[in-house]
């Protein structure tokens, strides 16, 4: 693993957002639009439904954490997409670039983008709806922490997918990671999905984490420490496959001579 | 021949039914330039896909620098460089951030010296700050080989690079490959439809047709193989009869 070759990657990217004001609408129009449009939706429903406590903590700290989800996700596949639209990907793998130091480099690319989208959402859901993110507490870490695993685990494996079948597959990049929203329970807890897709999000690292958060903010901050194991490990099972999967699908690629036809 | 600084043997790629290059075998010596001829389809992509390790193949052996590709990829890439008709660097940062990216992962010293050197060399230094974008095809092309030459390979391999450039960008090309080659005992293995330019550049071809060498030996040589007045009268021998050559 060489740090060289990692920051040449990350300034490779870093270089982006200097003078694009689209990559840069991305890190701040998204976020921004979301929380308009949840947070008063949200304002709307407390209104009508005072029996529902916290409701507004429960959308707004899943519509954030939902949010770290997807850009860490995006971080990954939409940075290597970068590359494959300019042609540059032949360039990066003729170097003695590794795999292994080209997806550290993307990693830290998506950690870089959520910690912006997720200061300047936590910002506007302070100043709009006066709700403070923070107050969730210190179990915010492993929760985000397995967020950030998913999304890796999801992008990584959305890589692997366009790899293996060509560029016509690059939607996933957008819409794989929303796949797993109706199973996250990311606005609504498990409990009221049907029995099939309760099986399901029992196998989702992301339910755990919101309805982690949910207990977490019902229970004035106490730690939901079975959700965060639960959370943490299944997200580390899948991040685990997704790297398995991507150096199976590295090889295969190369032995059937579809590497260098990305972005032809 | 001393040690050769690439050694193929037996080089063999099969794409499903398609048998892309077969039985292949060469050397290429250090400071020697090596062009590879053929029609579309004849195997020249894919044998510089499979020495830089993109493309791997079915059989056959690839040493560069006495190194085994298979075990010493990165080892060996450190000294090579690649420039492709084919491929572009990033298209929205300028020509100095694409070479400072590049110098990065080759961990070339000196970079911004580096950087300016080459850009004086193929006429882009007023255009240091422009976005890659916004380059003609021809400066395009040129800051493909500024970007292969950052690293000072040992082995450059050059995959149709001055089939965009006009004659005058093209010939001062070649003039420094040329003069590069001799400083520094730079090996180069280069494809070119230019017959011209291979007759001019190429100190030996070697001649492919439907993934097999059909010739090898210096321009005049080849030439005299097929009885042809000039490479290119060679050139469309072989991609018109090569069937009934083998």
């Amino acid at each position: 693993m060489s740090g060289h070759r990692i920051a040449a990657v990350c300034i490779r990217y870093l270089y982006l957002y200097k003078r694009s004001a689209a990559r840069l609408m991305e890190v701040f129009y998204w976020p921004l639009l979301d929380l308009l449009l949840w947070g008063f939706i949200t304002l709307y429903l407390a209104k009508y439904k005072k029996n529902l406590p916290n409701f507004v903590a429960f959308l707004l700290g899943a519509l954030i954490l939902w949010d770290i989800l997807f850009r860490s996700q995006q971080g990954i596949s939409v940075s290597f997409l970068e590359d494959v639209w300019s042609r540059n990907f032949l360039n990066l793998f003729a170097s003695p670039l590794r795999p292994g130091e080209y997806i550290v480099s993307l990693m830290i690319m998506s950690v870089f983008k959520i910690l912006i989208a997720g200061t300047v959402m936590s910002l506007l859901a302070w100043l709009f709806y006066s709700f403070n993110f923070f107050l969730i507490g210190i179990s915010l870490v492993p929760f985000i922490l397995s967020l950030v695993m998913l999304g890796w685990a999801i992008g990584i494996a959305t890589m692997s997918f366009i790899l293996r079948l060509g560029q016509e597959a690059e939607i996933l990049a957008w819409g794989i990671g929303l796949l797993f929203q109706p199973v996250s329970a990311v606005f609504y807890p498990v409990s009221v999905l049907p029995r099939v897709l309760r099986g399901i999000a029992r196998a989702v690292p992301a339910s755990y984490v919101f309805e982690g958060m949910r207990e977490v903010i019902n229970n004035g901050g106490r730690f939901a420490l079975r959700e965060l194991a639960l959370a943490l490990g299944l997200s580390a099972v899948y991040l685990a496959a997704a790297l398995i999967l991507f150096h199976h699908t590295f090889k295969v690629v190369k032995k059937k001579g579809l590497l260098t036809r990305i972005g032809e | 021949m001393n040690t050769p600084v690439i050694s193929v043997r037996g080089l063999t790629k099969v794409f499903k039914t398609l048998t892309a290059v077969d039985r292949v075998n060469f050397e290429v010596g250090a400071g020697e330039i090596v062009g590879l001829l053929g029609p579309n389809g004849a195997g020249k992509t894919t044998i510089i896909h499979m020495l830089l390790g993109l493309t791997l193949p079915n059989a056959g052996e690839i040493r560069v620098f006495d190194l085994d590709l298979r075990n010493h990829r990165e080892e060996i890439l450190q000294q090579v460089n690649f420039s492709s008709t084919y491929t572009e660097l990033p298209y929205s940062l300028t020509i100095r951030e694409s070479l400072r990216v590049f110098a990065r992962l080759y961990r070339v010293p000196d970079r911004d010296q580096k950087i300016a050197g080459l850009l004086e060399v193929f006429g882009l230094s007023d255009s240091k700050n422009k976005q890659v974008r916004h380059l003609s095809t021809g400066q395009r092309t040129r800051l493909n080989l500024c970007k292969a030459l950052i690293n000072d390979p040992r082995l450059l391999l050059l995959d149709e690079p001055t089939s965009s450039l006009d004659p005058d960008i093209a010939d001062k090309t070649r003039r420094f490959l040329r003069r590069i080659r001799e400083e520094r005992e730079l090996s180069i293995l280069y494809t070119s439809h230019n017959m011209k330019e291979m007759e001019e550049i190429c100190d030996r071809v070697l001649f492919l047709h439907k993934g097999r060498v059909l010739a090898s030996g210096t321009p005049d040589e080849v030439v005299r193989f097929f009885k042809g007045k000039n490479l290119e009268d060679a050139f469309l021998k072989v991609a018109r009869q090569g069937d009934d050559k083998r």
